[in-house]
């Protein structure tokens, strides 16, 4: 299977390569390079799935030198799914981008560069197997996001960029200080040297330095109530920019919170810990909701709802920890398929939002008349990314939604059940807020313009996607535990 | 041959399909269009044909696809989905019909009907889930389906009814989760059997059992416009004319009541459903609802209103008859599912037919439209008369087996609310039967907008489609002991629900 590229260092250099020649040969054919790249990544991604449901965890070393002294790649289920969904994701992301920056001069020389860079960074975070290399790529990835947010220029974008260089900065800072004490305490930064190591009497110096590593990962997710820095950066950034760092980058940090959670700090976690996340995750959910509920602008009504849809990730800490077996698989399950459903339905919402703006020439929900009669495809793809949003059936979302209320029932613990069903209302509300507007006719003195056909195909394939994982998610979710069982 | 088991999802694509297409047709492909509609439409009713002559000859057609592990999706065609799939897709081809008539020149036209076939696919899909799961989806579907729909004029008022409608769905599709995720947990993937499947369960679960049917009942029972989950129907009215007929005759609320004979009869299964003392509160949610949404009628004027009113009331005579428990009120409840349909889309149809050809709205200016419109105006009465079940028309078939129902269940109460119930319906009929008739027409109609032309009292696409639901409003009840007749096919179901019993 390995014989002609093997997926673990290749889904790392491929990016790195084409985000640098990308550099050179400029956005008309650095972008056509882009997307023939992100094509054959995908189908790396794929290629490492079917290794992996074969034989189970994959590890490669690279050069030959294995750990301690080397660096290991490692590839397990959930890597395996968060990996998948990334390249996925950039696909049609990518296709959408071309024509979305192929209107506008400003920006797009650095776009695909540093999409590139991000892309490598994102890969080689899920892919990395200690803790050091970890926090490279979390830096990288900070870094390549920040400078995606900053390539619309002019001054909002720049105070949102150098607000969430701050966050991003301070996140990665705080979770280098608790590698630090562990490296202090163990002399060792790999995941599988520490990981016996690490027990329920550990010293305090390792208590502290759990605590700060995930407190910064915490931020860099943008949990509430941290997620000061999200709604301007995500919501001010251009629409392709917006929809990699919603459905993506944030993900990136919630898998290292699952990954140390589930693996490295087990022995530490408690209840109350655990309670609390989820009580911030509820928090996230009811407020990023009101909130999005409250907009007046388009993209910042979906970052906003990024801030709500990141508590039902969290939801799944309390689950998995104070459950039977069962029910514990269900709810591990049920939140990467909502990290999942999300990076699918908000890329393809941000794509849509964009092209309606596009459209329409202004960012205002208030202004959206006219947009379902001229861009039909643009709005079913909104309102289908809204149905994952919301978690109604046939849908990833409810897929997510269902294995999460199951766990929660059968662990007794009903009141995220209300949550949940009353998060599940709110966005609803504000999902329709935009498709009820979009349905008027368009408003004197307005006028809606048609977009390329590749902004409309490339949301709606995301927001199909989106809707068909929900009905064929079984294999998916058999991948996520072939890592786990082995 | 196709294999059986994809028959039923082939019904299900046979409007989904089409739908879809049309959604991305310019508005100008009038004749592609139609022909799209009218092709699903047919072949729908054929598949169907073919499904009915199986389950009448002991055929099941089963679909499963595994959608998590221990969650299907399973579509199910049995005797009792045949019902009300077969009640769909006729009264969607007259509907479809009529809505070509109506909307004659309106714009978005290629929006309203992709959202119309999307309406009918929930509503096969409600029809023929195979289990709790599966009816969620669709009842959701149905929502998101309908609200395009309903806010179709786009108007303040059409978005403010909107809001509130979907307020009411989508807040009842939650209750709905809630329970179906909670007995999901308790006793695994439920699938519709007859007889249900829930007396196995320990006894020590009986009162969580009790609950999630509240949650359960309370859920769909926002869809069928129950006493006091009913709001949004009367306002719904602000939809056009083809649309409150969907809505009022097979699409939304019968889904509700629907619904909640699959949970009486296939999840509960009625003889536990009796043990756990749960017949009897819904036989009085149902009664109070019967009497209410008669009594608010009497008091409207504008004539969609009423009608509106009167689907509050009639409605629950499905919820009654499923609640009386014994074969006769079953056969009652369940053929006024079909009746209902056939008698209140009749009277839509005429209602939209006075406001599109003379402008008429309100009851009081309907004075010797009889005159004008003597064929909708027939068709109108024999709706009504039906209504008030005036023998041998579809509603007296209902009333006279929910009686029977009541006094073999030992609820003679139950026969003071029909009474009580018949004499309101006369009281808001007859009162419009004599103005349509005995009053003088007046010179002109000020809002008129289609001329008499050669004959036609109205455009033929508009005056056929009552006109045939209105004779099959007579022949259902002329017939009614033919074979397969909807009474005929009902007995059928009673006696697949209740084992020891022959019709």
């Amino acid at each position: 299977m390995t014989d002609f590229l093997d997926p673990l260092p290749w889904l790392i250099v491929l990016p790195l390569v084409w985000g640098t020649l990308a550099f050179v040969l400029g956005p008309g054919r650095g972008g056509r390079l882009a997307i023939a790249a992100i094509a054959l990544q995908c189908a790396l991604a794929l290629q490492l799935a079917g290794q992996l449901l074969g034989n189970g965890v994959r590890i490669y070393a690279i050069g030959d030198w294995g750990a301690p002294l080397g660096i290991d790649l490692m590839a397990d289920g959930l890597a395996a799914v968060m990996l998948l969904l990334t390249q996925f994701v950039a696909l049609p992301l990518a296709v959408y981008a071309r024509g979305y920056f192929a209107a506008q001069a400003k920006g797009i020389s650095q776009f695909w560069p540093i999409t590139g860079y991000l892309l490598a960074a994102l890969n080689a975070l899920f892919l990395s197997a200690d803790l050091f290399n970890i926090y490279v790529t979390l830096e990288l990835l900070g870094l390549a996001a920040v400078g995606l947010v900053a390539i619309a220029g002019g001054k909002p974008p720049v105070i949102a960029a150098m607000r969430y260089l701050l966050a991003t900065l301070l996140g990665s800072g705080a979770y280098l200080l608790g590698v630090a004490l562990l490296y202090g305490t163990y002399g060792s930064v790999s995941l599988s040297v520490l990981m016996p190591l690490i027990t329920n009497e550990a010293p305090p110096a390792v208590l502290l330095a759990a605590a700060l590593m995930l407190l910064g990962l915490l931020l860099k997710t943008a949990l509430f109530p941290f997620h000061f820095w999200l709604p301007p950066a995500h919501g001010g950034a251009p629409a392709p920019v917006s929809a990699l760092l919603s459905a993506l980058v944030i993900k990136a940090s919630f898998y290292l919170v699952l990954r140390l959670w589930l693996d490295l700090f087990a022995p530490l976690t408690t209840v109350a810990a655990a309670q609390l996340l989820g009580a911030l995750g509820a928090a996230a959910i009811l407020w990023g909701s009101v909130l999005a509920l409250l907009q007046s602008r388009l993209k910042m009504l979906v970052a906003y709802s990024t801030v709500a849809q990141i508590g039902y990730l969290f939801l799944l800490f309390p689950l998995v920890t104070l459950s039977p077996p069962g029910a514990a698989e269900s709810a591990l399950q049920g939140g990467v398929m909502q990290a999942v459903a999300h990076g699918l339905a908000k890329a393809a919402m941000f794509a849509a939002a964009g092209s309606m703006i596009v459209a329409t020439g202004r960012d205002d929900i208030a202004r959206l008349g006219g947009v379902g009669a001229r861009l039909p495809l643009t709005l079913f793809s909104f309102g289908l990314a809204g149905v994952t949003l919301m978690g109604l059936p046939p849908s990833a979302g409810f897929s997510a939604k269902w294995l999460l209320l199951m766990a929660a029932l059968e662990s007794g613990q009903w009141w995220w059940v209300a949550v949940m069903i009353a998060g599940g209302l709110l966005t609803a509300a504000y999902v329709f807020k935009v498709l009820r507007r979009a349905f008027l006719p368009v408003e004197a003195g307005d006028s809606v313009t048609r977009v390329p056909r590749s902004l409309e195909f490339s949301a709606f394939a995301l927001a199909l996607a989106s809707i068909l994982l929900g009905l064929f998610g079984a294999p998916l979710l058999e991948l996520l535990m072939a890592g786990a069982a082995a | 041959m196709i294999d059986h088991a994809w028959l039923p999802v082939l019904v299900v694509l046979s409007s989904l399909l089409p739908g879809l297409v049309i959604f991305f047709l310019a508005e100008s492909r009038i004749r592609l269009r139609t022909t799209l509609n009218l092709i699903g439409a047919v072949a729908k009713l054929t598949l169907i044909g073919l499904m009915l002559w199986g389950v009448l000859n002991d055929h099941e057609y089963v679909f499963r696809h595994t959608v998590l592990p221990g969650l299907d999706l399973v579509l199910k065609a049995d005797a009792l989905a045949l019902l009300f799939v077969a009640l769909s897709a006729v009264l969607w081809l007259f509907t479809t019909l009529y809505a070509i008539g109506y909307l004659e020149g309106a714009p978005h036209r290629s929006r309203f009907f992709g959202f119309f076939s999307l309406c009918v696919t929930a509503t096969v899909g409600v029809a023929m889930a195979g289990n709790l799961f599966t009816f969620f989806l669709f009842y959701e579907l149905l929502t998101l389906a309908t609200y395009p729909l309903v806010v179709h004029r786009g108007t303040d008022k059409a978005l403010r009814v909107g809001h509130v409608y979907l307020a009411y769905t989508l807040g009842g599709g939650a209750l709905l989760l809630i329970g179906t995720v909670w007995l999901y947990g308790l006793a695994g993937q439920v699938d519709f059997v007859p007889g249900g499947s829930l007396a196995a369960l320990p006894p020590e679960t009986a009162g969580q059992l009790q609950l999630i049917f509240l949650l359960l009942v309370a859920g769909v029972g926002v869809k069928a416009a129950l006493v006091p989950l009913h709001g949004w129907l009367p306002l719904a009215m602000v939809a056009p004319a083809p649309v409150s007929a969907l809505l009022h005759a097979v699409a939304v609320v019968k889904a509700g009541a629907f619904g909640i004979v699959r949970i009486v009869y296939e999840v509960y299964g009625v003889e536990f459903a009796q043990s756990l003392a749960l017949l009897l509160p819904l036989a009085i949610a149902a009664a109070i609802t019967i009497v209410w949404g008669s009594l608010r009628a009497l008091f409207q004027d504008d004539l969609k209103k009423r009608l509106a009113y009167s689907t509050v009331s009639q409605v629950s005579y499905i919820a009654l008859g499923v609640a009386l428990f014994g074969p006769l009120g079953t056969i009652g409840g369940l053929v006024h599912l079909v009746h209902q349909g056939i008698m209140k889309i009749t009277l839509f149809f005429c209602a939209g037919n006075y406001a599109e050809t003379l402008g008429t709205h309100k009851v009081s200016e309907m004075d010797g439209v009889g005159r004008r419109m003597p064929w909708t105006s027939a068709a109108f009465t024999l709706g009504a008369f039906g209504m008030i079940g005036v023998p041998p028309l579809a509603g007296f078939i209902s009333k006279w087996y929910l009686g029977l129902g009541a006094l073999e269940a030992g609820m003679p109460w139950v026969l003071a609310v029909l009474a009580a119930s018949s004499l309101l319906n006369a009281a808001y009929f007859l009162p419009i039967l004599q103005r349509i008739w005995f009053r003088p027409t007046p010179d002109a109609w000020p809002a008129e907008h289609i001329p008499q032309r050669g004959g036609w009292e109205t455009a033929p696409l508009l005056l056929l489609p009552p006109v045939a639901t209105a004779a099959a409003t007579l022949l259902v009840g002329l017939f009614a002991v033919s074979p397969f007749s909807p009474l005929d096919w009902v007995k059928l179901i009673a006696d697949r629900e209740y084992l020891q019993w022959t019709p």
